[in-house]
C-alpha cells in the first residue's frame, strides 16, 4: 500500500472546506440570495474543515495501535 | 445560459486536480510490477475497496444520469437502487466472490478460461472491451458537452483535460491510484451534492413540500397524483407509470437480470474486490458499498424530482428543451448548480461533477487495460513475455483506451500523441501493430458512442441498453458456470453469442413509443412497442439472458460433463466453504448481507 488514503482525504476536505468557509466570510452577503440566504459557502465550509480533521484524526488513531 | 466563474471557483477545482495527481505521484514507487498495477498487489483493506467499488460505477451515468431520470421518471428511479442494486450486491459478495478471489483469477474473462475454454473467454474479452471503451466515450463526450455549454470551455479542452490527469494517475500508479482516487473522489462527490439537495429541498418545501408539487407534474402528463412520488404502487399496469414499465418486467428485468448482470460479472466492479487483501475483505466489499449506494437516491434522484417540479410551476426554473421540444433531462445536475449555488461552493459542484466524470472513467479505463493485457495480448499476442513487458503493455493500454477516447474528437491530436508515444519502440513492430488496433478500435466504438449519445435524452437509457446485450446473457453464463457442475465449454459458449444474438434481434424488432426506427430499435421491422426506452431495455435483456440460460442448459447436456477434479474452487458444489474467521456480525458476509437486505426492503415499502 504504502500510502494511507485517510490522508490525502483529510487534507483535500480541510483545504478546500477553508477556502470556503473564509470567502464565506469576505463575501458580499447578496450572493446568497440564490442559495434561500443561507451563507452556504461558511457554513458547509465548517463542515468540511471539521469532517477533514476527523479523518486525519482517524489516521493518527490507527498508526497509534500499528505501532 | 453560461455560468461565470470566480477565482475562488476555479482555487477549488485547482485544489482537487492537484491531490489527485499528488496520488498517482506518491503510488509512482510502490507500482513495480504488473501484479501491482492490474491488481493492487492484493493489498488494499474492505473500507476501501468498498467505497472504490461503489465510485467506479459512480460515474456520469451515475450523477447526470440518474438525476435525469429522476426528472424524467420520477421516485420510481430508486428502483435502480433498491431493486436493481442492493440485492445484487448482496448476491456477489456473499456467493460469487469466492470463485471470484478463490480462484486467483485475474479478471472475468479469465475466470472463464479456467470454467470453460478458451473460446468462451476471448468471446467475452473483446465484447467487454468494447463496451468499456465505449462507454467511457459516452461519459467523455457528455462531460466535453456540459462544459462547452455551461462555463464556454472549449469542447476538446475540456476533454482533454481530464482525459490527462486520468492518464496521468492511471499511468503512475495503475489500478491503486484508480482505487485511491475513487475513494476521494466518492467524498468529493458528496460534498459536492449534500448542499444542493438540502437548499432545493427548502426551496420546495421539503419532502412534503415536493410531493405536493409533483402532483401537477403528473396530473398535467394524465398520470394519478402521486405517480411522480411513490414507487411501486403505480407498476400493476405499464401505462399508469411515467417509466412504461408493469411490476414484472421490472422485477425480472431490472431486479433480476440487468442489476445481477452488472453488479456480479461487470469487471469494471468486480475487479476493485479483486484488489482486496482477504477473501473477508473482498466477500465484505460490495456489501460495504451497498451501504452508501442505499442512500445515493437522496442525493441524485432528488434534485431531479425538484427540478421537474419546478420546471412545471414555470418560476425562474426552467430545464432546458433538444430541438425536437422534448425536454433536456440531462442538464438537470448542471442547471440547478447553476440555479442555487453562489460563487465558491459553485466551484465545489463542478469540481464533484468533473470527480464524478473522472471516476467513472477510471473504472473504465483500469477494467479495460487488464482485460486487454492479460485476456487479449497475452492470451494471443504474446504468451511468454517478461512480467516488465506486461506492465509495459498495460501502460500502453491506459494511454491507448484514453487517447482513443479522446482522440476521436481530435485526429490531429490522435497523430502526435501516438507517434510521439510510439516513436521510441520504433525497432519493434510488435508495438505498432498492438497501438494501431487499440488505437483503431478506441477511436471507432468512441465516434460511435459519441454519435449514438446524442439521439439519447437521457444517458441511462443508452447504457442500460449496452448492458442489455453484454451484461445479461454473460450473467446466466456464470448463475450456470457457478452453480451448475454440469454446464461445458460448448454450451456456455454456445449460449453467450446465443444470448446477444436474441438481444440484437429483440432490440432490431421492437420500437419505443414516438421513437423512428434505427438506432433506438425497429431496424429489422417494428414488431412490437414499448411505452419507453426503459422498458424495452428490460425486454431486451430478459430475452437476451432466457435464450442464453436455455440453451447453455440444451447444449451442455448435448456435449461430454467436465471432470469434477478440474472444477474444483470453480463451481460451488465442488468447493470447500470459506472458513468463517471473522467474530463479530458486521464482519461476516452472510449476517451483514441479511441486514442490509432488510434495510433495502425498509426502503422500498417507505416510499411505496
Amino acid at each position: 500500500m504504502g500510502l494511507d488514503i485517510r490522508k490525502p482525504i483529510g487534507g483535500l476536505l480541510i483545504a478546500v472546506g477553508l477556502q470556503l468557509a473564509v470567502y464565506g466570510m469576505l463575501s458580499d452577503p447578496s450572493i446568497y440570495k440564490r442559495s434561500m440566504d443561507i451563507n452556504v459557502n461558511l457554513a458547509w465550509g465548517l463542515v468540511l474543515t471539521g469532517g477533514g480533521a476527523l479523518f486525519l484524526l482517524w489516521s493518527r488513531r490507527a498508526e497509534k495501535t500499528v505501532r | 445560459m453560461h455560468i461565470q466563474l470566480a477565482f475562488i471557483d476555479y482555487a477549488i477545482l485547482a485544489t482537487y486536480l492537484a491531490f489527485v495527481l499528488a496520488i498517482g505521484w506518491a503510488l509512482k514507487r510502490h507500482t513495480r510490477t504488473s501484479h501491482d498495477f492490474f491488481q493492487s498487489g492484493r493489498s488494499i483493506p474492505a473500507w476501501i475497496t468498498g467505497l472504490a467499488f461503489l465510485s467506479a460505477n459512480l460515474g456520469a451515468q451515475e450523477v447526470m444520469g440518474m438525476a435525469a431520470s429522476g426528472a424524467k421518471y420520477g421516485i420510481a428511479t430508486s428502483h435502480f437502487y433498491w431493486v436493481g442494486a442492493v440485492p445484487a450486491m448482496i448476491f456477489v459478495g456473499v456467493f460469487m466472490m469466492p470463485f471470484y478471489y478463490g480462484s486467483r483469477a485475474r479478471s472475468v474473462p479469465e475466470y472463464l478460461r479456467l470454467r470453460f475454454d478458451e473460446k468462451t473467454r476471448g468471446f467475452n474479452a473483446l465484447t467487454f472491451a468494447a463496451m468499456t471503451v465505449f462507454s467511457s466515450g459516452v461519459s467523455l463526450y457528455a462531460m466535453g458537452l456540459l462544459m462547452a455549454a455551461l462555463l464556454g470551455w472549449d469542447f476538446h479542452f475540456s476533454i482533454l483535460l481530464s482525459a490527462v490527469i486520468v492518464l496521468a494517475y492511471i499511468f503512475l500508479g495503475g489500478l491503486t491510484s484508480a482505487i485511491y482516487n475513487e475513494v476521494l473522489q466518492f467524498f468529493l462527490i458528496v460534498a459536492g451534492f449534500f448542499p444542493l439537495v438540502m437548499i432545493g429541498l427548502a426551496d420546495v418545501g421539503g419532502w412534503g413540500g415536493l410531493k405536493t408539487r409533483l402532483v401537477e407534474v403528473a396530473t398535467a402528463r394524465g398520470f394519478a397524483p402521486g405517480a411522480y412520488s411513490e414507487s411501486w404502487r403505480h407498476m400493476t399496469n405499464a401505462s399508469s407509470n411515467p417509466m412504461g414499465v408493469e411490476w414484472f418486467g421490472l422485477a425480472m428485468g431490472l431486479g433480476f437480470v440487468l442489476s445481477f448482470g452488472y453488479w456480479c460479472t461487470d469487471f469494471l466492479v468486480v475487479q476493485r474486490a479483486m484488489a482486496a487483501d482477504s477473501m473477508s475483505a473482498a466477500r465484505r466489499t460490495p456489501l460495504i458499498a451497498a451501504v452508501p449506494k442505499m442512500l445515493f437516491p437522496f442525493l441524485v434522484i432528488l434534485p431531479g424530482m425538484i427540478a421537474i417540479a419546478l420546471t412545471q410551476a414555470g418560476g425562474d426554473f426552467q430545464l432546458p428543451t433538444k430541438p425536437d421540444g422534448t425536454l433536456n433531462y440531462d442538464m438537470t445536475i448542471p442547471m440547478m448548480l447553476g440555479h442555487y449555488f453562489p460563487p465558491g461552493i459553485l466551484g465545489l459542484g463542478l469540481t464533484a461533477l468533473m470527480a464524478s466524470f473522472m471516476s467513472g472513467m477510471a473504472g473504465n479505463v483500469t477494467a479495460f487495460n487488464t482485460v486487454w493485457t492479460y485476456d487479449i495480448y497475452q492470451s494471443y499476442w504474446k504468451p511468454q513475455a517478461s512480467d516488465a513487458h506486461y506492465l509495459m503493455i498495460g501502460r500502453l493500454a491506459t494511454i491507448f483506451g484514453i487517447a482513443g477516447n479522446v482522440t476521436a474528437f481530435n485526429t490531429v491530436w490522435t497523430y502526435d500523441i501516438y507517434q510521439s508515444y510510439w516513436k521510441p519502440q520504433a525497432s519493434d513492430a510488435h508495438y505498432l501493430m498492438i497501438g494501431r488496433l487499440a488505437t483503431i478500435f478506441g477511436i471507432a466504438a468512441s465516434v460511435a458512442a459519441a454519435y449514438v449519445a446524442t439521439v439519447f435524452n437521457n444517458i441511462m437509457d443508452l447504457l442500460q441498453l449496452v448492458f442489455a446485450f453484454v451484461n445479461a446473457p454473460l450473467f446466466a453464463t456464470f448463475l450456470l458456470g457457478m452453480f451448475w457442475k454440469r454446464a461445458t465449454g460448448h454450451g456456455a459458449f454456445t449460449g453467450l453469442v446465443a444470448g446477444t444474438a436474441a438481444a440484437a434481434v429483440h432490440h432490431g424488432l421492437s420500437l419505443p413509443a414516438e421513437a423512428a426506427a434505427g438506432i433506438k430499435g425497429g431496424w429489422i421491422a417494428a414488431m412490437t412497442d414499448y411505452p419507453s426506452e426503459m422498458a424495452q431495455n428490460f425486454w431486451t435483456a430478459i430475452w437476451a439472458w432466457t435464450v442464453c440460460f436455455l440453451l447453455t442448459i440444451l447444449v451442455s447436456l448435448g456435449t461430454r460433463a467436465p471432470q469434477d477434479s478440474q472444477l474444483t474452487g470453480l463451481v460451488y458444489s465442488l468447493t470447500p466453504r470459506p472458513e468463517e474467521t471473522e467474530t463479530r456480525w458486521y464482519r461476516k458476509p452472510g449476517p451483514l448481507g441479511a441486514v442490509i437486505l432488510a434495510a433495502a426492503a425498509l426502503l422500498n415499502l417507505l416510499f411505496w
